[in-house]
Parts: C-alpha cells; structure tokens; sequence
C-alpha cells in the first residue's frame, strides 16, 4: 500500500504531491470563510422600520387658495367621455385631500374655443366664456386619435389673455387644465410568462415561458397645464403615460380601465400640488 | 542641554510606543461607544424620535468614522426627514466602508428610487 502510494507520489510531477494537499488547505480555507461569512451575516444584528419619505411639491401654491380644473380637450374613445371624467376625477381627490378649495364650475368648451380662434392663436377670447359655434358643427364631436390630432388645440394653452380673464371671474385660482388623449391599443407578440411545473423530485419550479399573444387594452396619455389665474401664465407642465393590456379575448370595460391607468398617475398629479408621503421599510443596522 | 537631548528621543520613542500599543484599544473603545449610541439611536427610532436617532447616529459616525452601520442608519433617518441629499451622501460613504453589504445595498436601492422620482420632478 505504502510502495502504490510511493509510486504512485513519484510519478507525479515535481510539487506534484504538495497539489492535493495545497488544494485541500484551499478548500478549507474556502469552507471556513464561507462558514464564517454566514455566521457573520447571521449574527449581523439588524431591525426593519417602517419611513415615511416626504416629497415636496413641485409648485409652490402658497400664493392660491381655490384651484379650478377647467376642463381637458379630449377624444380618442366613445365610451369614455375623458374631459368630464377627468375633471370629476380630479376635483374629488382634490376635495378628499383637501387641497386648496376646489371651484365647482361647468367646464371650459375649450375644444370650441380653440377651433375659433385656431386661425389666429393670440386673438381675444371670446365674451363670456362661450364660444360661438356653427349650429352644423355642435353635434359632430371632433375626431382626436393621437397627439397630432392634439396639436390644432394646444394654442388654447398659450393664450394668456383669455386666462387671465377667466382668473378674474373664479378670484384668482391656479387653474388645471391640458388634454387628456384615452385611445385603445392593439399589440401582439411575444409575451414572457412564468410557468409553474414541478420537476421529479416533486419540487414547484417556476419557469419563464414566451408565448405569441393578442392583447388589447388602452393608453393614457394625459398632459396637465397648470396656469397661474391671476396673469394667465402657465406655471407647470406635466405629462404622463400609462397603459394596459389584457388578453384579446378577456371584456374589460373602457371605463374601468381608465380608472385603473388614472390611479396610478394621481399620486404624481397631487405632488404637484402638495407634499407627499411615500411609505416604505429600511434595515437599520447594529 | 547635553543629557536633555536623549532623554527627549527616549520619550518620543516611548511615547511612539505608547500610541501604537493603545491605538487598537482606542479604537475598539472608539468602536464600543459608536456601537452605544447607534443602539440608542435604533431604540428612540422606533419609537418616533428620528430627530433625537439623527444626533445619536452622527455621534456615532464622529466616534467611528469607519462604522458602516452608523452611516446607514443615519442615511435611513435623512430619508425619514426629506433630508434626500444628505441621505445619498450617507449611503455612499456605508457602501464605501462596507461594498458587499446586501442590507445597505437594498436600502440604497429603495431610496434610489424615491430619489429619482423626487428628483424627476424637480425636472433635473
């Protein structure tokens, strides 16, 4: 045994002995630190605490005391009027929040406004608020599909006079208003979804899977335009996208998953106004 | 003045001695009393008193300035307060101290993220 052993150590090359040993002292090592960091990262003492990280405002409000959302120019579905929608929307949470005193006004006919005085972008606003349209024209809702549909209506935006004046009658506000463009969405392609199996020993394996899907849903797409009442000013612009998708065959309502896509973007609309608290949990270490 | 001159290289040397030999002991008080004040700095967390925890953790990243622990804690604290700029500073320098500690790399990441939106909306 000793003579194979002997043999055997002499045929390996020169250190050639000192290899496994080596080896071993390495695997050791390797095992000890290893065995030490878990020791190390359990007796890591360490306490979760619920933070709550607050986020101040985008605009400084202090100058207002009443907000009014004017109204959107909107389109893009039939099911869901996004203008009034929104604005119902917008002027609850603000309610609920209690963020400023909320003007409870009939909405702006902003997209007949802008039509009027699309020739000329500056020209005064029209007496009253109301604009005049051709009795032809009042029934037939204009088509906006995507943002260059938008596009002819944005100088509305700009028009400081009109602003200024519409300020004037609701005492100063911070008047919201912008486009809310809620269109449907068709998208098919591969998918990756995980899969739940089970592999021989019995164990519940989770694994990635791609698969060819037709999924239908909406996007949202709405701009908010903050403008100061007092000079018709605008103040702040903010823009957000959402969107949802489901399985072509599944029935969701239009309106239901505008609500959904707008809850998800009012956190960001109301920390535009006031300070947010974002809740969360950290490790504090000993 | 003939004598004075290798008495004086005695004491340095001695005193050389002196510092060297209680340098870890000076450190590991340095450590222990680090370790007191991050503790109660945990202890008035919990119970609300971020502002009191602040003062405790910072004593404690003076006290040992290479305690990666006291720098995170610190860190979550700014976080609690909107402090976000000093928040980062403190994580960076618990991550410098400690690269590989997974528990202060996810409070850097979940700070990153509120960072980031907060800082999204200030449009920088």
């Amino acid at each position: 045994m000793t003579a194979r052993l002997r043999k055997t150590g002499a045929s390996l090359p020169a250190g050639g002995r000192e290899k496994p040993t080596l080896s071993l002292r390495r695997r050791s090592l390797a095992s000890l630190s290893l065995a030490l960091l878990a020791v190390a990262t359990a007796c890591t003492s360490y306490t979760e605490i619920p933070i709550e990280t607050p986020i101040q405002p985008k605009l400084d409000t202090s100058a207002f005391q009443r907000i009014f959302i004017a109204g959107f120019i909107a389109g893009a579905n039939d099911d869901v009027d996004a203008n009034m929608e929104t604005v119902r929307l917008l002027r609850s949470q603000l309610r609920n929040k209690g963020i400023m005193r909320v003007i409870d006004a009939d909405t702006l006919p902003l997209m007949e406004l802008a039509k009027q005085n699309g020739a000329e972008p500056n020209a005064p606003p029209v007496p009253d608020q109301q604009a005049v349209v051709p009795p032809q024209e009042q029934d037939k809702a204009p088509v906006i599909n995507d943002e260059k549909d938008l596009e002819q209506y944005q100088h509305i935006f700009a028009n400081v006079a009109y602003w200024k004046r519409i300020g004037e009658e609701y005492q100063q506000p911070l008047i919201v208003t912008g486009a809310v463009l809620f269109a449907p969405q068709q998208r098919s392609g591969f998918v990756q979804r995980e899969q739940e199996s089970y592999d021989p020993f019995g164990r519940r394996v989770v694994v990635p899977v791609r698969t060819y899907m037709e999924r239908k849903g909406f996007v949202l797409r709405p701009t908010f335009i903050f403008i100061d009442g007092r000079t018709g000013e605008t103040l702040h612009t903010e823009t957000f996208r959402e969107e949802i998708l489901y399985n072509a065959s599944q029935q969701t309502p239009a309106l239901s998953s505008y609500f959904e896509l707008m809850d998800r973007l009012l956190p960001a609309f109301l920390n535009t106004l006031s300070a947010q608290k974002i809740k969360g949990t950290r490790t504090l270490l000993k | 003045m003939t004598l004075g001159k290798p008495m004086s290289s005695r004491h340095l040397v001695l005193a050389l001695f002196l510092a060297v030999a209680s340098a870890p002991e000076a450190w590991a008080d340095a450590r222990g009393q680090a370790k007191e004040q991050v503790e109660f700095g945990i202890q008035v967390a919990q119970r609300g008193l971020w502002k009191e925890a602040i003062y405790r953790w910072e004593r404690a990243a003076q006290l040992d300035p290479t305690y990666a622990a006291a720098f995170n804690n610190l860190a979550v604290a700014y976080e609690h307060e909107g402090q976000l700029s000093k928040a980062r500073e403190a994580y960076e320098k618990a991550l410098a101290l400690e690269p590989n500690n997974a528990l202060v790399r996810q409070n850097y990441d979940l700070f990153k993220e509120i960072n980031d939106r907060a800082a999204q909306k200030d449009g920088r």
